[in-house]
């Protein structure tokens, strides 16, 4: 049987305040195909912390910074990145 | 590397700029300040998403070097720092000052702009605060602000045009 993947598995980076808000800095996440940057948002923001998340982080995909509309593939790394404040 | 949990060496972003060609260099340093807005700040601690902070860093200060035909070194410092440390340094060198200035100013800004890097603030009356992060956003600029000097920060892989020996840091 040859099963086509239905899901797509991500790895969501947290930093500063918002790995503090949910209380981890890296997690798995699998969501359903097709999914993009805000349903992984989506989802974080129903983890128990999450729902101070912003409903629009800024996000970067594979080091990159993406909208909410980007199509995620297995294996991408989103970061969710908090008001930067370097300098 | 564009960040490091060492100590800033001035003098290492220095070497990396100067040239010949170069008689107008300029620099920015941002120092950990003792207070913010009226309280008493006693450390900052960053941290930073690494690899898009070192990609940033390098899209910054080639962008510089590209604008202004200068030589740019830059270093961010992560990790625990008390008042007085040096956060960032920034060194723009050219053959004259405006660009040497106007590559310096460029940097810091779009490093508080663009690169991924955060700072919590410590107080004396032991609250801790993420800077910018608060409910709802709020900005602050942190317990760090300027200092004019001469000292700079690498960019070390991409200063293929500074024709002295700019070294290659880590």
């Amino acid at each position: 049987m040859t099963a086509v993947a239905s899901t797509v598995t991500i790895r969501v980076l947290l930093f500063a305040s918002y790995a503090e808000l949910l209380g981890s800095d890296s997690l798995e996440i699998v969501l359903d195909i097709p999914a993009r940057v805000r349903d992984a948002v989506e989802r974080l923001r129903a983890f128990p912390g999450g729902e101070r998340l912003p409903a629009k982080p800024l996000c970067a995909l594979n080091l990159t910074q993406v909208t909410p509309d980007t199509l995620l593939r297995p294996g991408d790394e989103l970061a969710i990145l908090p008001p930067l404040s370097g300098g | 590397m564009y960040l490091t949990s060492d100590a800033i060496d001035l003098g290492s972003l220095l070497a990396q700029v100067q040239s010949p060609r170069h008689g107008g260099i300029a620099s920015f340093l941002g120092a950990v300040r003792d207070h913010q807005a009226g309280r008493s700040v006693i450390r900052l601690e960053y941290s930073a998403y690494q690899p898009m902070a070192e990609a940033e860093c390098a899209r910054i200060v080639r962008e510089a070097e590209a604008q202004w035909d200068c030589a740019v070194a830059l270093k961010h410092r992560i990790g625990t720092l008390h008042i007085g440390d040096l956060a960032v340094a920034i060194v723009a060198a050219s053959a004259h000052r405006d660009e040497a200035f106007a590559a310096c100013r460029y940097v810091i800004e779009e490093v508080k702009r663009r690169v991924p890097i955060w700072k919590r603030e410590v107080f004396a009356d032991g609250v801790v605060e993420w800077v910018g992060a608060g409910a709802g956003g709020q900005r602050g600029s942190g317990a760090v602000e300027e200092a004019n000097s001469v000292v700079d920060h690498s960019a070390s892989t991409s200063i293929a045009h500074n024709a002295t020996g700019h070294r290659a840091e880590s």
